[in-house]
């Protein structure tokens, strides 16, 4: 079933049905995850030879832009359909590298590359005001770095390829956070560094252990082989390293203290692009491995997952909310908002249902369109105001009104209303929860007093931002336009209007959700 | 149990906790770096050793070799060391920025600066 229509004997490439259509244009198909991660990493050190103002900021965006559009063709192909395999040199998949693109990574693919593209696209006025001109190529570089990291964590199949890959995207990020000229980031990142660090350790112990009772690292290889030794110690020993590895480089609750400080006081655009994908990808990694990997063979893994994971969930969903509340900074308040949906995602994924991955798959899309587009606006504010803080933005709704239009829906999908892409994630955690019996109505009581949490803090910025504050009572309150870079202004509708288009017509985001949380469980899509 | 028979798994624990020790307790920046290599390191020992087999040659078809050692966690760990190798430099690159803006690579006294 999952080999129909691959490459077969005789080297020919047969296509399966979704890519009839697009086969005929396309004769790189096979070829598109590789390249997927091959894009960004060859125009890394080609962006460090662009000095010229605007080039090297030109050559990411395009590069960005080019990742992106594989990834739509990429998730066009794979939604509905078998996955795309690619085995990197041709070597046969368990003792070569593979690269698989299954829907749960395509819909990942198109949260990364997509917040990439557009946060480059709005970003650079923003950036070149945050960065000396001589230190922008070695930054737009080390953000394609990151971007390569992210999307090879999403392609590849390989536990230690993972590993790899998930330290450039962190070595880069940490780059990203600190290149800014604010230098209370240097000693967030740099507390960032240590525990991100001990993270992918801890990763690279448990992949250890794992190897030394399977022998392999493709992580298909391993679902099938570990069914044999799955109770020993030493696989629990493993579970449980990387559990802890990669909840660390995720956030989740009590581990999230190097979150809100580093994203902070990194550039603005740098932050609405890690705040959509950074944390996402490596709860990514965390399910693929909890569910694909352990799930069907440790007997009492999903009591134990459920066990650990859910009372975490659900204090980082009231704590991080609880916290946001009280926060004085925008940004801050933004971050410790992310570790309450960091808290959602986890809740649904700690069901063990398929409505509950479901649930929490969708809401990495919809959080990314929410956060980043939130993020966004705050670059956009914060070209006029002196800094995030939410007395600095007072009155700034009549400076820029239509900009902080964009705020309110975005903030509106953040909370969940309905008619935005936050409120149907929402809507499907909800009804997993109820489908949990007793327990369930409780996680919806939290779910409630959380979106009734997240209204009241993004109520205090629009209260800050329309009834207070200096902004907009001097005679040049009609200059938006001028205000905000016309750049930033567009891509920061992109992302308001694609949270009102995902929350009405969002066929593709659930359907890939959904055949990514039945592929998680076992289920045949 | 076969403790002594089991003591490459004693070094990587007591290595890796003393690393993560310095890393916790240590207020320099540069001892939490230099935790921070202790505990790579000791997870690097626990992947080559577990490729060991006691009599193993390398993985080459010959004259009386019959018994081969795993090469493949030492290929692993030459790609660990380099990821290492740039965190490591990477982090003394964040502590010079620090210097130079705080003055100062002791976690307190910076944090102590940036109270408003």
């Amino acid at each position: 079933m999952r080999s129909k229509g691959r490459i077969s004997h005789d080297g020919k490439i047969r296509f399966a049905r979704g890519e009839a259509l697009l086969a005929p244009h396309l004769p790189h198909l096979p070829h598109l995850p590789m390249l997927q991660v091959l894009v960004p990493l060859l125009m890394a050190p080609f962006v460090l030879l662009l000095h010229p103002r605007g080039l090297a900021w030109a050559a990411a965006t395009a590069a960005s832009l080019m990742a992106f559009a594989i990834a739509v063709v990429l998730a066009l192909t794979v939604v509905g359909d078998a996955p795309l395999t690619y085995q990197v040199g041709r070597w046969p998949a368990p003792y070569g590298i593979e690269l698989r693109v299954d829907d749960f990574s395509a819909l990942l693919l198109l949260v990364i590359t997509g917040a990439s593209s557009v946060t480059l696209l709005g970003g650079w006025q923003s950036l070149a005001r945050a960065l000396p001109s001589a230190r922008q190529p070695y930054y737009f570089s080390a953000w394609l770095l990151a971007l390569t990291g992210f999307v090879g964590i999403a392609v590849s199949a390989d536990a230690f390829n993972i590993f790899v890959f998930m330290e450039v995207s962190s070595l880069a990020s940490y780059v990203l956070i600190a290149g800014g000229p604010d230098r209370r980031a240097l000693s967030a990142v740099f507390k960032y560094l240590i525990m991100g660090t001990v993270g992918a350790t801890f990763y690279l112990v448990g992949i250890g252990l794992v190897y030394m009772m399977t022998g392999t690292l493709n992580l298909a290889d391993m679902a099938v082989r570990i069914s044999d030794v799955a109770d020993t110690r030493p696989v629990l020993l493993a579970a449980g390293f990387i559990t802890v590895g990669l909840a660390l480089k995720a956030a989740i609750f009590p581990l999230h203290i190097w979150l809100p400080n580093a994203y902070a006081y990194a550039p603005h655009i740098a932050t609405a692009f890690l705040a959509a994908c950074a944390t996402k990808v490596a709860l990514y990694v965390l399910l693929r491995f909890d569910f694909v990997v352990l799930q069907h063979s440790a007997s009492e893994h999903a009591v134990q997952f459920a066990g650990y994971l859910m009372p975490l969930a659900v204090l980082g969903i009231l704590v991080g909310s609880g916290v946001a509340i009280f926060e004085r900074d925008l940004k801050r308040l933004l971050a410790f908002s992310s570790v309450a949906q960091i808290g959602y995602m986890l809740l649904g994924a700690s069901l063990v249902t398929i409505a509950g991955l479901n649930a929490a798959i969708l809401h990495m899309f919809n959080h990314a369109l929410a956060k980043g587009g939130l993020f966004l606006v705050v670059a956009a504010f914060c070209t006029v105001a002196a800094s995030s803080q939410l007395e600095q933005i007072g009155g700034i709704a009549r400076k820029m009104p239509w900009t902080f239009a964009a705020f309110v829906v975005c903030g509106l999908s953040l909370i969940g209303v309905p008619g935005t892409a936050g409120f149907l994630s929402k809507w499907y955690l909800v009804t997993a929860a109820l489908d949990y019996g007793a327990l369930g109505i409780a996680l919806v009581g939290v779910i409630l007093v959380s979106s009734l949490m997240a209204v009241v803090y993004i109520w205090r910025v629009v209260e800050s931002a329309c009834f207070a504050g200096e902004f907009g009572d001097d005679a040049d309150s009609d200059s938006e336009t001028a205000a905000v870079p016309p750049l930033l202004f567009i891509a920061v509708w992109i992302v308001a209007l694609a949270n009102l288009y995902f929350g009405l017509a969002s066929a593709l985001p659930i359907e890939l959700a959904a055949s990514a949380a039945n592929l998680l469980m076992g289920n045949a899509p | 149990m076969d403790i002594l028979g089991l003591y490459h798994y004693w070094i990587f624990a007591v290595l890796l906790m003393t690393g993560f020790f310095a890393i916790v307790a240590k207020p320099n920046l540069v001892k939490k770096l230099i935790g921070l290599s202790l505990f790579q390191s000791a997870v690097f020992l626990c992947y080559i050793t577990m490729g060991k087999i006691e009599g193993g040659t390398a993985p080459i078809m010959g004259e009386g070799a019959e018994l081969f050692s795993s090469p493949l966690p030492q290929v692993l760990i030459l790609t660990a060391i380099v990821v290492s190798i740039s965190t490591t430099a990477l982090g003394l690159g964040l502590v010079l920025r620090i210097k130079d803006e705080y003055g100062s690579i002791e976690e307190d006294e910076i944090q102590g600066q940036d109270q408003p």
